[in-house]
């Protein structure tokens, strides 16, 4: 029998990052649930949800507390059960935007809504599976949270040939995908199943990088015992970051490039994060939304770790669970290193896109003069001259970057980490992109 | 409990390569002993004098001009390498002070008044050379046979003047050519230990293999098609110092490798065309100064194709 991986792949772009997952080894740990969970109505890409509930009223855990008319959104539910005891606003910082939250007082139970009627699961059609994906307010949990019905439902006449499953977390310190591979590989393949469902793709490719062999191993074995080894392939990769960049997944995988302002569907792919497959299993198979996530904690805390956490709870209380922060943490970064985002206190509770939290300390950079050693240009997955954005920034001249396609800039970061001046290359580019959509909507 | 205490709000990446600007400058000065260590044992305390003293003055003016124009002067080790890479271009019997005149131009004008590290046009340590040679003409055209650390300086022609003659055979020439034991300027001397610096600097990740190769390459293709030595044109006079030290300059040279390329043949074409027909022994200087100023240009026309931009992409 041939075997199901493939040969190991790389990109000429991107950067090596020195290794840097020490919570790879740990098993998931169930936080307690929160006491008071602050659930904000905003945790997806796209339109807030209204709140469905008023102050006093009782809710159970999943019940939905929060949906919107509109076809960008996903609903909320609630992560515990217990009374609505009030409503605040906080900034999102991974959205920056002001947002409204529901603050549920727990009454300790952790009461489930009541399920509806069990389903039968092989006889769901491909609408009624993105619709209970869309009920259970699924989100893309690799970090961009953008509504998961929506990927399930490619307009008519696109074919997807190509379904690619994204377990690569080429982002330094996250190891949340890699114990979602080791601990609920079974939950994935069937929540796979689904998916190969809806797309009915000719090619399933699950990419893991290579420094999570385990991960490589594990999948292979179970891909075997659960037969499906007809049609699904294991693709490892070199780590390399970007490499779980959707973009240059396609690229590495199938050859083909997504046009610049496309979509991975125009070139008939699909690429979906393996938690959020395992999410869509937890949805239909348990019937469970999506109220939930697998958390890093990590960097200068004294036991880090990877926790199932509820939405809702506060830093604090994760990182007082791991035994609290060391004295010279000065900064808290949801997400990793490359793309996460500081947070400026620890009373901001988990969402769906926090997939890390990083303690560090930072001692702030100098910038520096742009020496045009290239190595941004070397960095560049999307092949821009990054400099250039800087250059053309300083000057004010956003007419420039528009043509020189920072559009397609992904904001991975690979360019300000090879950049020996130190220059915050991301920082300019998210200036210009501002400054480009503020003039587009001034014009409408 | 953990305090109440406000954290941080900072621009992303939180990671960066251990790398700085500083850094690559002093690992260039590290490469840059191999040369050095040459001139010193060739041409004895003098070489070390005009080095320190270039080295010096061009810190001083870097440091002079910042503090004039109330700008911030950090020790990032640029103006260490402008100053030991042009006083390796100087002649051994150079008296001092015009080495300290060539540095001071070279920070001062060449690199300063354009705005500092990062955005000058021409190689300020080239720059400096040249205007040297302008001012000087005589005493940058004197050359002597490696006296090491005695007085007694023998005058003698470089191996690319005409009047160079050599009695030995071929194999003995390109030996000592190799090891640095024939007449030129300071860095000139070895061949080997340049391309041992080099080497170092190519390992490191701090150049890449495109000018040199580029330049060497083109510089040796063209020199056998005109009937030349081409291996002599390749190890003797500043060829090889050009094309790992001074070609290979971020500032100045192309910002992608196909530029780079471009840059690299341009420039050893450019060095064969001035030896052979042009009025000097020596073209390294004038080659890369040329290329130095087609290097905005190059970088306008050749870009790298963006992911996802159709493949001919209209202007
Ligand atoms: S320019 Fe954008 S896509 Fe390219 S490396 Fe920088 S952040 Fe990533
Ligand atoms: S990496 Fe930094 S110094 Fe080098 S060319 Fe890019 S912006 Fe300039």
């Amino acid at each position: 029998m041939a075997g199901i991986i493939l040969k190991k792949r790389s990109t000429p772009h991107g950067v090596k990052i020195p290794e840097s997952k020490p919570t790879g080894n740990k098993p998931i740990e169930t936080l307690p649930f929160p006491k008071k969970a602050i659930v904000p109505l905003h945790q997806n890409l796209g339109v807030p949800c209204e709140p469905l509930v008023k102050k006093g009223d009782s809710v159970k855990t999943g019940e939905k507390i929060g949906d919107s008319e509109s076809y960008v959104s996903a609903p909320i539910h609630s992560p515990i059960s217990g009374e609505v005891t009030g409503f605040t606003k906080l900034i999102g910082p991974t959205t920056g935007r002001l947002t409204d939250a529901i603050i549920i007082t727990a009454d300790g139970r952790n009461t489930w809504e009541e399920p509806e009627a069990a389903k039968d699961i092989a006889a769901l059609s491909r609408d009624e599976i993105i619709a209970l994906v869309r009920e259970a307010g699924i989100v893309g949990l690799g970090g961009a949270t953008f509504p998961s019905h929506i990927k399930l439902s490619p307009p008519e006449g696109k074919k997807i040939d190509t379904l690619i499953l994204n377990g690569c977390e080429c982002e330094p310190f996250i190891t949340s995908d890699h114990r979602i591979m080791l601990e609920y590989g079974e939950k994935i393949l069937l929540g796979l199943g689904l998916s190969k469902k809806v797309f009915k793709p000719d090619r399933i490719y699950i990419a893991i990088e290579d420094n999570k062999q385990d991960a490589i191993d594990h999948m292979e074995e179970l891909v075997m015992e659960m037969g499906l080894d007809r049609n699904i392939r294991i693709v490892p990769l070199k780590s390399k970051y970007p490499m779980g960049g959707e973009k240059i997944l396609i690229k590495v995988i199938t050859g083909r490039e997504v046009p610049s302002g496309g979509l991975p569907l125009d070139v008939g792919a699909v690429v979906q994060s393996i938690s959020t497959v395992k999410a869509m299993y937890d949805a239909i198979f348990d019937g469970k939304p999506l109220i939930e996530r697998v958390v890093t904690v990590t960097g200068l805390v004294e036991r880090p770790g990877n926790l199932c956490v509820r939405f809702g709870t506060p830093l604090r209380e994760v990182i007082d669970y791991c035994g609290g922060i060391k004295k010279n943490v000065n900064e808290i970064l949801l997400g990793g290193p490359m793309m996460g985002t500081s947070c400026f206190d620890l009373d901001f509770p988990v969402t769906k896109g926090v997939n890390c939290i990083l303690a560090k300390e930072s001692t702030p950079v100098k910038e520096e003069n742009c020496i045009r050693c290239g190595r941004c240009l070397d960095a560049c997955s999307m092949d821009l001259i990054p400099t250039n954005f800087v250059k053309y920034v300083k000057n004010h001249d956003y007419a420039a970057c528009k043509k020189a396609s920072i559009a397609d800039c992904i904001e991975c970061g690979a360019c300000a980490y090879s950049c020996p001046a130190h220059i915050p290359i991301v920082e300019y580019i998210k200036i210009a992109k501002g400054e480009l959509a503020n003039k587009k909507r001034i014009k409408k | 409990m953990t305090q109440e205490k406000k954290f941080l709000v900072s621009p992303g990446p939180h990671l960066w390569r251990n790398l700085s600007t500083s850094k690559i400058m002093y690992l260039v000065v590290a490469a840059l002993m191999f040369p050095v260590g040459a001139a010193i044992y060739y041409f004895g305390y003098h070489a070390l004098l005009i080095m320190a003293v270039s080295t010096a003055t061009a810190v001083l003016a870097e440091y002079g001009v910042k503090k004039l124009r109330h700008g911030e002067f950090t020790m990032d080790g640029s103006a260490i390498v402008t100053g030991l890479i042009m006083a390796l271009t100087l002649p051994p019997t150079i008296p001092w002070w015009m080495a300290a005149i060539g540095a001071a131009f070279a920070m001062a004008i060449a690199r300063e008044a354009f705005g500092g590290l990062g955005h000058n046009i021409f190689n300020p340590a080239l720059a400096g050379r040249a205007f040297l040679a302008a001012c000087f003409s005589g005493e940058m055209s004197t050359w002597v046979l490696p006296m090491h650390f005695s007085v007694d300086a023998v005058t003698a022609a470089t191996p690319l003047n005409e009047s160079f003659v050599w009695h030995a055979d071929k194999i003995s020439l390109y030996k000592d050519l190799l090891l640095g034991n024939v007449g030129g300027s300071l860095g000139e001397t070895s061949a080997l230990l340049i391309l041992i610096g080099g080497i170092m600097l190519l390992v490191l990740g701090i150049i890449n293999w495109t000018i040199p190769v580029s330049y060497i390459g083109a510089a040796a293709l063209l020199s056998f098609c005109l009937g030349q030595d081409a291996l002599l044109q390749v190890l003797a006079g500043g060829l090889m110092l050009g094309a790992f030290f001074m070609a290979t300059d971020y500032v100045t040279s192309p910002i992608t490798n196909k530029g780079r390329i471009v840059f690299g043949v341009g420039a050893g074409i450019l060095t064969v065309l001035i030896r052979c027909f042009g009025g000097m022994p020596e073209g390294v200087c004038f080659a890369i100064l040329f290329m130095n100023a087609l290097t905005p240009l190059i970088d306008r026309y050749i870009k790298p194709r963006p992911y996802g931009s159709q493949r001919k992409a209209a202007q």
